[in-house]
Formats: C-alpha cells, sequence, structure tokens
C-alpha cells in the first residue's frame, strides 16, 4: 500500500464568526503537483498553512506522510520538518547571509554539522542557480533572488512536500519567470507540492491537478485540461475570465 | 562647627559616584534579566503568562520608585531579614528595571515582522532557536536606543535610595552639606557629576534612534 502525502479530512477552520474552511476533504499523492487558485480571502492560503500547523483547525483531521498533525505530541514538529514553506514575502532572516539563512535551520532542528549544513546549502543555492550570493544579505538581493533563496532555505530541510503560498505575488514582473522556472525545476524532479499562484501558466504547465476554490470551499478540481477548457461552476468561469 | 567646602569634600562625594554606578549596574543587570523574562512572557501564547507579566509591569509603572523602595526597605524586616540600604536598592531599582524593560523589550519584539516568527516555525525552529536566532537579534536592534534612554532614567532614579540611607552620590551630598551649610554649592556640585555620567549616554541614545530612523526609512 502506497501511503499518501496529505489526506486532509471534514477540515474545518475559523476565525471568530468568519468560516475560512469549510469541509475541506482533499488527498495528495507523493510528487502530485496541485496548484490551487480562487478570489482573495478564498481560504487558500489558509488551506495550506493549516498543513504545517502555522493555522490551527478547529475541528477534522490533517495526516501528512502517514502523521496526523491533530495528534499531538511531537507530530507537529515531524510534519515541519518534512514541509517546506515558501512565502509571498521571502520571509528571509535579514540579519543573517544567505548562506547562513540555509544553514540554520537544519542545524538546529536536524542537529546536522556546520559544515554539512554548509556543503548542503551550497549545493542548494547552486540547484536555484544563485551560489554567489552566499556571502551577502538579503537586503542586497533583489526580489526573484530573494524568493529562490527562500526557496534554497526550504530545501536544505530536505523536505518530502514543498507548500507555495503565492510565491511570485510580491514580485516585479520581469522576476517572476526566474521564480516559476525554479518551481518547474523542483517539479520535474518529483517534488511534491501545492502551490497557491494565479500563475495559470505554471499551473498548465506543471499541475497534476488544479484546484478552484471560493469561500473557504473547494468548488472544483480537475486535471488542468478539464479545468480549463470546460470548466463546470459558474464562478469558476468569472475567475478565468477575469485573469485570462 | 561648619566645615569649609573644600576639595576635600568634593572628594568624599566624587567618591559616592562609584556606589551610583555600582547601584545602576545592579538594577541594570538584575533588570535585563527580569526585564527579558517580562517581555517574553508578555509576547508568550499563554494567558495566563501574558496577564502576570501586564499585572507585575502596571503595578511597577503605576506606584512611585520611592514607595517601591520604601516598601522592599520595610519590607525586609517584615520578612526577618536584616534591613541592608543597598540590598533594598538594588532589590527594589531591579523591579523597577524589570517592568520597565520588560515594556521596551516587548515593543521591539512585536515590532519584528509576523513574518520572522511564520517563517522559522515553518523551518521547525523551537521556540527557544525561533528566539535566539531569529527574533530577539533583530529585536535587539530595535530596542538598543529607548534600553540606553531608560538607563539614563535609572541611573537618576539611583539617586532615590539615598532616602533610605544609602550613601551614594545624592546621600555624599546631602551628608556633606549638613557639615558645610553651603547647599547652592554642594547639590550643584552633585547634579553636575550626574551631568557627566548622563549626558554622553544620552548623546548615544540620541545618535543611535537617528541611525535606525534612517535605517528603516531606507
Amino acid at each position: 500500500m502506497t501511503e499518501h502525502a496529505i489526506i486532509m479530512r471534514a477540515v474545518n477552520k475559523y476565525y471568530g464568526a468568519f468560516h475560512a474552511l469549510t469541509d475541506i476533504d482533499l488527498t495528495v499523492e507523493p510528487g502530485e503537483r496541485i496548484v490551487i487558485c480562487g478570489p482573495s480571502g478564498s481560504g487558500k492560503s489558509t488551506l495550506i498553512r493549516t498543513i504545517n500547523q502555522l493555522e490551527e483547525i478547529e475541528s477534522g483531521t490533517i495526516t501528512v506522510d502517514g502523521v496526523e498533525l491533530t495528534a499531538g505530541g511531537d507530530n507537529v514538529a515531524k510534519v515541519r520538518r518534512d514541509v517546506g514553506m515558501v512565502f509571498q514575502s521571502f520571509n528571509l532572516f535579514p540579519h543573517m547571509t544567505v548562506l547562513e539563512n540555509c544553514m540554520l535551520a537544519p542545524m538546529k532542528t536536524r542537529k546536522i554539522a556546520r559544515e554539512e549544513a554548509r556543503a548542503t546549502a551550497q549545493l542548494y543555492l547552486e540547484r536555484v542557480k544563485i551560489p554567489e550570493q552566499a556571502d551577502k544579505y538579503p537586503a542586497q538581493l533583489s526580489g526573484g533572488q530573494q524568493q529562490r533563496v527562500a526557496i534554497a532555505r526550504a530545501l536544505c530541510m530536505k523536505p518530502r512536500i514543498m507548500l507555495f503560498d503565492e510565491p511570485t505575488s510580491a514580485l516585479d514582473p520581469e522576476m517572476v519567470k526566474e521564480v516559476l522556472d525554479t518551481m518547474i525545476d523542483l517539479a520535474r524532479e518529483g517534488m511534491t507540492m501545492i502551490c497557491v499562484t494565479h500563475e495559470m501558466d505554471f499551473a498548465r504547465a506543471v499541475a497534476d491537478r488544479v484546484i478552484f476554490m471560493d469561500k473557504g470551499i473547494i468548488v472544483e478540481e480537475n486535471a488542468p485540461e478539464g479545468f480549463f477548457g470546460n470548466p463546470v461552476n459558474e464562478r469558476l468561469k468569472n475567475f478565468l475570465g477575469q485573469i485570462a | 562647627m561648619i566645615r569649609e567646602f573644600t576639595s576635600t569634600e568634593v572628594l568624599f562625594i566624587v567618591a559616592a559616584i562609584r556606589w551610583t554606578l555600582i547601584l545602576s549596574a545592579i538594577a541594570f543587570l538584575g533588570g535585563a534579566i527580569g526585564g527579558l523574562i517580562i517581555a517574553l512572557s508578555r509576547t508568550s501564547r499563554k494567558k495566563s503568562l501574558r496577564r502576570i507579566a501586564a499585572g507585575f509591569i502596571q503595578v511597577f509603572q503605576g506606584t512611585p520608585l520611592l514607595m517601591q523602595l520604601f516598601l522592599v526597605y520595610f519590607g525586609l524586616a517584615v520578612v526577618g531579614l536584616p534591613i541592608n540600604p543597598l540590598v533594598a536598592a538594588a532589590v527594589a531599582l531591579t523591579l523597577h528595571a524589570s517592568a520597565y524593560l520588560g515594556e521596551i523589550w516587548r515593543g521591539a519584539i512585536e515590532a519584528v515582522p509576523q513574518g520572522q516568527s511564520e517563517a522559522s516555525t515553518a523551518l521547525a525552529l523551537s521556540y527557544r532557536d525561533r528566539m535566539q536566532h531569529v527574533i530577539l537579534p533583530q529585536a535587539l536592534r530595535l530596542a538598543i536606543a529607548p534600553t540606553v534612554g531608560f538607563l539614563v532614567q535609572l541611573i537618576k532614579g539611583t539617586s532615590l535610595a539615598s532616602i533610605i540611607g544609602f550613601t551614594e552620590l545624592t546621600r555624599a551630598g546631602q551628608i556633606i552639606n549638613n557639615a558645610t551649610f553651603k547647599p547652592f554649592l554642594v547639590f550643584g556640585t552633585v547634579a553636575a557629576l550626574y551631568f557627566i555620567l548622563c549626558w554622553p549616554l544620552s548623546l548615544l541614545a540620541r545618535r543611535m534612534e537617528t541611525r535606525m530612523r534612517r535605517a528603516i526609512t531606507r
């Protein structure tokens, strides 16, 4: 029996009286690439943030690589070690060099020796094509470069799943491509990925499945051909019309 | 018999500076430890910790430092400890500094963008690692100028310890004044000495503040 990468069952999340996620059921297979889109406030960011418990849920279960998040104990830490996340606003540590950004978590949470952490960091900085920036501080880099460092930083933890929360939304247009190219490379290597993004070309190119959310509900999910070629839901048709 | 205000008297006052400095140093170091605990409690996820820390701050910011000194000084006797002005002044000023530094540092911790905490949480860093390596180093930069500013307040605040009989700078001035009856001269000297201690620190704080502001608006 192959294990599912992520299983979400009847997940509900509230912010006070606001129902942010309603009965979310989602199963992700290892190696699957999923793109989530939807209008702002539809709960798509909230959904992926529940997977590493940056947001706690009120009911339902989330199981990541066989580890149930809500079961307590050391489970949340275990899941966070195996799930990498990339944010819209990069969130690099501004007081550390690029290399230090990439070395901190492996050394502290995986107890990896400094030299090994450094080698791993350099390897991934090469993978995202900015090894020459290793000793600079984040503020000295362009937005696109910062986001690629953020991807490298997450990869240094050798995660089995990567979450992307609108990774290109804060970027100048000319920098979007370099970040998407990095993500496409990652997808081709077989990484399990969930991406919240409005980049529909990216969705067409790499997604196995595209999910449309509205008002905290998964309204439609389909392979890219069907999703874009033959949308069923009215709100999705509307949405696709607006962003095309 | 009335003594003259000679170099001997001046030296007596100057020598008392060391007690002002020792008391300031103890209160500042103790306050730094206490303040860190208060600041971390105030920003904790545990509501009870936040409440206790907030209560502590309110008590010490809402009462005069002099009353705090009295309460600790006479409180020592109540709990059966020998009355000792240095211990009483050090304890009271440490508590006082803990409350103020705690509040300054809480502000600095909260000024570090939320994303920093989220990114380090997502990287599975523990609370301790998150604070030690990500949040506090950034908060420290924001806190340096107001912390030095508070140190100036604290040095001046130690003058109140004279009232419970601790012979620091101000008390030394009182002693000399009682012997010489030249209050304007004596307390003028005392005030000048405080100024010499505090002025460079004030300048330093202001310079760091300007530098911080420039760094933020850049």
